[in-house]
């Protein structure tokens, strides 16, 4: 019988190769493997395939992370910066996740994404010029495989799915994976984004940092999915769902979703549940939208706390560790200091120079007029 | 045989792929259908699905997509179907694509060239007939061009797919079908170069575009009344090309800018300002604009009495000249 026979329009394309959407749909619960006192819980379906030292290399990362944004914040206080977006509380589910990628792998982050930038090896201080206003961005995109921090909520979604659509139509196996947080889920750009990797198989992860907030709006004045990660099976996608403050499972549930992107099989989408210590930046007031109480509920789920109670039980942290890691997160907060306390100003002129490159008749008599400007003796 | 303007951008397309395999064409319907104006025919039939691909309807998310597409190293061509449905895109493209070169300091480069059929007086519904040209040219870190001839379509397409500096390409709709009988490939001027489509000597005419063929309808009407109009085409809105409008204000002495673009704000408003700047001794009378009113596009049967057109461009010049 034709469909029309059967009162059904004829369909534009073939559904039978259509996936099973109960692959899709998210566990109950989030994949989790560490428990706060540091039990670990092996999971056949995300193993840990990782030896002692990168272990060790978790935590530290977790470890220097914190300090820098510690710093980050004292120097806001002290006027070096302008502003600063912590992200304390989520290094687990940055570092577990960015550890996840190969060495060619891409990152396209938001504003928020400190820990994942020092797994990438981007300078710490180069990191906060942003925040300083030295200059838009620092680090060279192409040397760290880490895109400009996007400031404009989920629109980097749209620019690491391109990527990744360039990558696969190039026969390159390389996975592009973009954060956002639980606010980025209501913009069009990631949907949009979901929608063309879906369609297209662009090896991309979309790698979301469920905080709690968008500034002060809560998740549930966010959306009324059942949970964002049930958002993914919608743009034909598996939603996986982590406890984002457990490092191991951040770094396994991620490791799948890459592994299953590299071999073609297409994107996915990963909701981390994981708690923003901090105010959103230090311009907020988070004392006007959350309780104390909530606060410190929230700590006792301190994702470095948690890993160091694993390596104890592993006897792989010992006071040599300790001394190493506190030596190492001194040094680098010395450097971003270093860095930071009183840069100079960019120099003016550069302010024409990377706009085009061809820059014929766009704005001589600018460039002109700021060079006459500072040649008037203009304090710089 | 005689070539439009829709099939000259057309070849360029074609050429540009077969000459780089990075050149992408991309967008919504550009691939089997070849385009609702059937600018892309043929591409995906000789290029392939791979470079020449229809997207899912989000303008937004093709612009974003062409954005990564280019820092991987591609040259994307991607296609906003209308004027009126960039503006779902405009984030991407005033936030990003034109920004992220300058962001960078220049590691990143984004050669990326943004197709839009532009501009009015195909009798269209609705949202079909926008001139956005000036969000476009008011953003750093854009070039932004149009031809006013089928030639123009071929050379400067071909230009703007080898700038490494981000482009947006603004074809004007009503014009697709214009014809010429010069031999694709061809190479006309630098598109940063305004071009005298006439030589004049009583009045200036500045105008793109759509309404460069008007223009020069209303040189050649102003003739007949013994008044010698100076035509010229700008070509590329950003950077516009002031010492050809300041040349031709100082040999005619006076100047009308034409746009379909309501005149608030408009390309005029900076070439009138250009031109008070540069050339204030020269003028004769006031810097006079011919353009759309500053209301939404009308409804078709409305749209000859918005849009300007011979009788409005002569109205100006008898003004200019009673000076």
């Amino acid at each position: 019988m034709t469909d029309a026979a059967n009162g059904q329009v004829p369909a534009s394309t073939d559904a039978s190769d259509r996936p099973d959407p109960l692959d899709f749909l998210p566990p109950d619960e989030p994949v989790h493997l560490l428990d706060p006192d540091g039990t670990y819980h092996p999971d056949p379906d995300h193993p840990i395939d990782l030896d002692d030292a990168a272990l060790r290399e978790l935590y530290r990362l977790m470890m220097v992370t914190r300090k820098v944004d510690r710093e980050a914040i004292n120097l806001q206080r002290q006027g070096q910066l302008g502003v600063y977006a912590s992200c304390m509380g989520q290094e687990a589910a940055q570092i577990g996740s960015a550890y996840a990628l190969g060495p060619d792998d891409w990152i396209f982050p938001s504003y928020r994404e400190l820990g994942a930038a020092l797994v990438r090896q981007v300078d710490a201080a180069g990191f906060l010029h942003l925040y300083r206003g030295t200059w838009l961005s620092d680090h060279d995109p192409y040397k760290h495989n880490f895109g400009l921090m996007s400031i404009p909520i989920g629109t980097q979604a749209l620019h690491a799915t391109g990527f990744a659509m360039g990558a696969r139509l190039d026969g390159n196996p390389i996975v592009a994976m973009t954060y956002y947080g639980d606010g980025g889920t209501s913009e069009g750009d990631p949907h949009e984004a979901m929608t063309f990797a879906g369609v297209t198989k662009a090896p991309v992860i979309f790698f979301v940092q469920n905080n709690q907030y968008a500034i002060s709006v809560p998740l549930a004045k966010q959306t009324a999915a059942p949970t964002l990660a049930h958002k993914a099976i919608g743009y034909g996608m598996p939603g996986y769902r982590v406890d984002g403050n457990d490092v191991l499972a951040s770094y396994a549930v991620t490791r799948r979703a890459i592994d299953r992107a590299r071999e073609g099989v297409g994107p996915a989408f990963i909701e981390a549940m994981t708690y923003r210590m901090e105010a959103h930046t230090t311009s907020d007031d988070p004392s006007r939208y959350r309780t104390q109480e909530e606060l410190e509920e929230a700590a006792k789920t301190d994702p470095i706390v948690r890993m160091r109670n694993f390596l104890t039980k592993r006897d792989l942290y010992d006071s040599a560790l300790e001394d190493a890691i506190e030596e190492q997160t001194k040094q680098v907060a010395s450097e971003v200091r270093a860095g930071i306390y009183d840069a100079p100003h960019g120099d003016p002129m550069e302010l024409f120079d990377h706009v085009y490159l061809d820059a014929t008749n766009h704005f001589e008599d600018q460039v002109a007029q700021l060079r006459s400007e500072l040649s008037q003796g203009g304090e710089v | 045989m005689a070539v439009t303007m829709a099939q000259a951008i057309n070849q360029a397309l074609a050429d540009a792929m077969a000459k780089d395999e990075r050149v992408l064409i991309f967008g919504e319907d550009v691939g089997k259908l070849g385009g609702v104006f059937r600018v892309t025919d043929g591409l995906q039939a000789t290029y392939g699905e791979d470079r020449v691909f229809d997207t899912p309807l989000a303008e937004s998310g093709i612009i974003g997509t062409a954005i990564g597409l280019a820092m991987y190293g591609y040259r994307p061509v991607p296609e906003m179907q209308f004027d009126g449905f960039t503006y779902p895109a405009f984030e991407q493209i005033v936030s990003h694509l034109a920004k992220m070169p300058n962001r960078s300091r220049g590691t990143v480069k984004l050669p990326v060239t943004i197709r839009i059929p532009f501009g009015g007086g195909i009798g269209a519904v609705e949202h079909h007939s926008e001139s956005p040209e000036a969000y476009w040219a008011h953003t750093a870190g854009l070039k932004v061009m149009t031809p006013g001839t089928p030639e123009d379509g071929y050379s400067m397409m071909r230009e703007a797919i080898e700038m490494d500096d981000p482009v947006v390409f603004l074809e004007p709709k009503r014009r697709y079908w214009m014809k010429t009988d010069a031999a694709m490939p061809v190479t006309t001027e630098p598109a940063r170069d305004a071009v005298v489509r006439r030589a004049g000597t009583d009045v200036s005419v500045f105008c793109y575009g759509p309404m460069v063929r008007t223009a020069l309808d209303a040189a050649e009407a102003a003739a007949d009344e013994g008044w010698s109009i100076e035509v010229v085409d700008l070509r590329s809105l950003s950077p516009l090309d002031t010492d050809a409008i300041v040349a031709s204000v100082e040999r005619t002495g006076r100047a009308i800018v034409v746009h379909e673009a309501a005149r608030n704000l408009g390309i005029g408003a900076e070439v009138a300002a250009r031109i008070q700047e540069r050339a204030f001794y020269h003028l004769e009378a006031p810097v006079l604009r011919a353009t759309g009113f500053d209301t939404p596009y009308p409804p078709a049967k409305l749209e000859e009495f918005w849009l300007p057109d011979v009788d409005r461009i002569l109205d100006l010049v008898e003004r200019a000249l009673a000076y």
